[in-house]
């Protein structure tokens, strides 16, 4: 054992065939020709890699032969030195991380000296510049943070959904009352939003035509839904997915995010999954000419809760 | 040393000459040998680490090549490109661009499946990597520090992997943003102030993909590349910790020297990486945003799959209940802000801390540089065990429709078993691995290199079972180490040296 008498650059006493200098390998010829295999297919294997894309192959190709390249030559070369290579085990000393008493005292005594000798002698100014810091932090915070965008004000709370409004489906065209089948629903916006960003990811509503005509989702709403018609916000109030999924035999409305169910006749009480609150349901009417309208916006805000949510 | 060239200075002749040179302006010499010789200890747990970083190689490479198609922009532009269902849709720069990069680049199909493989490793390898860590007790002191590096890259390394995801804007990727806007708006007090601060406004605004784009491609990389630097500086200096064994002691390291075993190990395992990850790209499809289409708010994939790395934070969202909070006009969406920002926000504090936990409740402030062997910790160990189960169960809760389906039970059924489980699999793990540890400190020779056994007939004619001699080569690991020969032969005299090795004989 050689493990106390460490130099960087050792005169050792290994020899020729002292079995640290052996390789790993128990027939190193054989083992050699095996690696000089896997790097010339590796060889071959890039200069197809460029072949394919000369004469550009399909895109699985590529990946295949630098695959196969890269894979090969790996082998190789971590082979070489794993077999080949003097097999070991040698050793070397740690040496302590930690410096010398007299240097952590020499350290310490800088450290505290410096500091409270000769900065804590000017206590207004240290003070001075410290305050100057803090002022400069607190006001860097302003444009750093505060332009990155506007204040959520009212915007989390209202949609452009107003008292008349038109619904139309995503290619503006407004809907009527004999457009859905009984059981079909469609995705509807108030007209003239349906591709803004905005209308798109606020005012998405759900349109559902039920069998029955004469029904009423909740006390109180007993408007809200003529001729079979119903309409719902369609952000599920977990976490704002698009509610897309309707099951007609239950009458249910499915988030496919995390699965939450809303009952349709139920007044878009949630039945099943992490959704706390009913959809919010929008008043329609059906005007004169038959066309499907909002009698006002939402009573509520849609999507998912937040703080300012009464 | 007598037939040097009289010409060179150095008796290593020219090249010594130039290094003499170097070492003049930079003083590389002292230093270069000490790397040269520093010792590297071998056990395949210390590859996980090496795999992390040559997979963020990889991402860095990729990278560069998609940062000079991809543009990220939210403006629309009309689609013209050769995939015929998409021709003349509406649809965003960043989608187009992304789509292009697929289709029209050539190579660049490979580069992008390229990247999100190495991410996914990435990920992977840096989450089984810190469990090695973590159960061989090598974050013990001194290794805080690297420990504490080493969770906050866990933690970069997901976000950034988000953030990524999010870039081609196409309908899955989307669906993730709206849910992320959610949870930062679900945040008591500031959560829809921060929310519109960092989308410029309500969801979806027209900048997050530009804002992304700067932190997925240089703030969140530089991070990490600084971190992982200091990372691997704090190992070079602490040096790397092994495993019991003969010879092994807490004040020396055995393995083989960076020069050039290691460095020659260590460069085919670059290309090894590599070449999986390319391997993948090519013959596994990962993420086909032309199938999923451009982004509408309006619109949702059935596909949605957050990558693998969200999965047990999407499975709390999926089974925690309903608890909405309302009060004082004010509300507090629990069911959202609990799973996503408090349930991982605790196990990463966990994770954080757990050196100084575990010093505390051991009182153990000694140096380690020896690893402990898992069973040897049974409570450690347990607890690890304990905890990644329970992610582990988060990560299954996420495909609750899936499993409903798929055991014919009713999706309800399904979300009650999850609960259930999320808390009993690991309260069962905890004592079950206990036990088990126990147990097998009692077992001899586990673990070890398996050794035939020899059946030996007496001359009385009972039968005894012996261990088998040690076959030549079998013996590697009994060797006695010994320090770093300087395998340069100067004496031109002597014989052919044996191949891979050169020695000096003195
Ligand atoms: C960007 C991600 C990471 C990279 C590139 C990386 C890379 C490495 C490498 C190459 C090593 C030496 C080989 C090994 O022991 O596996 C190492 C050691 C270490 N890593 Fe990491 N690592 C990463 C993340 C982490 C994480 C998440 C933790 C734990 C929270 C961690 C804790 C450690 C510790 C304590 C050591 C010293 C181990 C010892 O000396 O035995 N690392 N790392
Ligand atoms: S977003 Fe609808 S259930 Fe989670």
């Amino acid at each position: 054992m050689s493990a106390d008498q460490h130099t960087p650059v050792s005169i050792s006493s290994v020899s020729i065939d002292d079995p640290h200098m052996q390789p790993l390998a128990r027939n190193p010829r054989r083992m050699e020709q095996l690696i000089a295999v896997a790097m010339f297919f590796g060889l071959v294997s890039f200069v197809m890699f460029g072949f394919a894309y000369w004469v550009n192959w399909p895109a699985w190709t590529f990946g295949v032969t630098l695959g196969l390249g890269m894979v090969l030559l790996g082998f190789g070369v971590t082979a070489w030195g794993k077999y080949l290579m003097p097999k070991g085990p040698f050793v070397e000393e740690r040496h302590k991380v930690a410096s010398s008493d007299e240097q952590r005292n020499a350290f310490a005594a800088a450290v505290v000296e410096r500091n409270l000798g000769i900065l804590g002698r000017r206590k207004v100014l240290g003070g001075l510049a410290g305050a100057a810091l803090g002022v400069f932090g607190v006001v860097a915070a302003f444009p750093l943070i505060r332009s990155l965008g506007p204040l959520p004000k009212n915007s989390l709370k209202t949609t452009d959904w107003k008292a008349g409004s038109y619904l139309v489906d995503s290619t503006g065209r407004p809907v009527k009352v004999g457009d859905v089948a009984v059981g079909g629903i469609v995705t509807v916006f108030p007209m003239g939003y349906q591709d803004t960003d905005n209308g798109q990811a606020v005012d998405q509503t759900v349109l559902i035509r039920l069998a029955t005509t004469d029904f009423t989702t909740r006390p109180g709403r007993e408007s809200w839904g003529p001729s079979g018609y119903v309409a719902y916000s369609k952000l599920c109030t977990h976490l704002g997915c698009p509610v897309g999924l309707y099951e007609q035999q239950l009458e249910m409305l499915v988030c496919p995010c995390h699965q939450s169910m809303f009952s349709v006749a139920n007044g878009g009480e949630p039945t099943f999954g992490p959704a706390p609150r009913p959809l919010p349901q929008l008043p329609l009417y059906v005007d004169g000419r038959g066309y499907v309208r909002s009698q006002g916006g939402y009573n509520q805000p849609v999507g998912p809760g937040f703080w300012e949510r009464s | 040393m007598s037939s040097t060239t009289k010409k060179s200075e150095s008796p290593y002749g020219p090249i010594g000459d130039k290094l003499n040179e170097l070492d003049d302006r930079l003083g590389v010499a002292r230093g270069g040998r000490t790397l040269m010789d520093k010792i590297f200890p071998d056990h395949w747990s210390f590859m996980l680490g090496e795999i992390a970083l040559y997979s963020f190689m990889v991402l860095l490479a990729t990278g560069i090549f998609l940062t000079l198609y991809y543009v990220p922009s939210q403006s629309l532009v009309v689609y013209h490109g050769p995939y015929l269902p998409l021709r003349g849709v509406r649809v965003s720069q960043a989608y187009a661009s992304s789509v292009d990069l697929s289709f029209s680049v050539r190579a660049g199909l490979l580069m992008r499946q390229m990247h999100h493989w190495a991410c996914d490793i990435f990920v992977g390898a840096i989450v089984v990597h810190m469990a090695r860590v973590f159960f061989t007790g090598a974050f013990r002191k001194p290794r805080e520090t690297n420990w504490l590096i080493g969770s906050i890259l866990l933690i970069l390394a997901i976000v950034n992997g988000f953030l990524g995801y999010s870039l081609p804007d196409d309908l899955v990727s989307g669906t993730g943003l709206r849910i992320a806007f959610s949870i930062v708006e679900s945040i008591p007090l500031v959560g829809s102030t921060l929310a519109t601060l960092l989308f410029g406004g309500n969801f979806p605004g027209t900048m997050i993909i530009s804002r992304f784009y700067t932190l997925h491609v240089l703030l969140i990389p530089a991070i990490i590349v600084g971190l992982v630097t200091a990372h691997l500086v704090l190992l070079v200096t602490q040096k790397h910790t092994q495993f019991k064994g003969k010879g092994r002691t807490e004040n020396n390291v055995v393995g083989a020297p960076m020069m050039p075993i290691f460095a020659a190990k260590a460069t085919g395992f670059i290309f090894l990486v590599t070449g999986v990850t390319a391997l993948l790209a090519g013959l596994a499809q990962i993420n086909p945003i032309w199938q999923f289409g451009p982004y509408e708010a309006a619109k949702i994939s059935y596909a949605v799959q957050p990558d693998w790395y969200m999965g047990w934070l999407d499975g709390a969202l999926r089974i925690f209940p309903a608890w909405e909070w309302t009060g004082f006009g004010h509300t507090i969406p629990l069911e959202v802000f609990i799973p996503a920002l408090i349930i991982p926000g605790i196990v990463f504090t966990i994770a954080q801390v757990w050196p100084a936990i575990e010093a505390k409740y051991t009182g153990d402030t000694a140096m380690h540089n020896l690893l402990d062997r898992p069973r040897d910790r049974p409570k450690r160990t347990a607890f690890g065990v304990a905890m990644l189960s329970f992610l582990f169960m988060l990560f299954v809760a996420s495909s609750t429709d899936v499993l409903a389906n798929y055991f014919h039970i009713s999706l309800n059924t399904m979300l009650w078993l999850m609960r259930v489980l999320v808390i009993i699999v690991p309260l069962i793990a905890y004592p079950v691995t206990l036990v088990l540890c126990k147990e097998l400190q009692q077992v001899d020779g586990a673990g070890k290199r398996k050794r035939p056994n020899v059946v030996i007939r007496t001359t009385e004619g009972a039968y005894e079972t012996v261990p088998a001699d040690l076959r030549p080569g079998d013996g590697h690991h009994e060797l006695d180490a010994e320090p770093i020969p300087t395998f340069i032969d100067l004496d031109p005299g002597a014989e052919e040296p044996i191949e891979g090795s050169r020695v000096v004989t003195r």
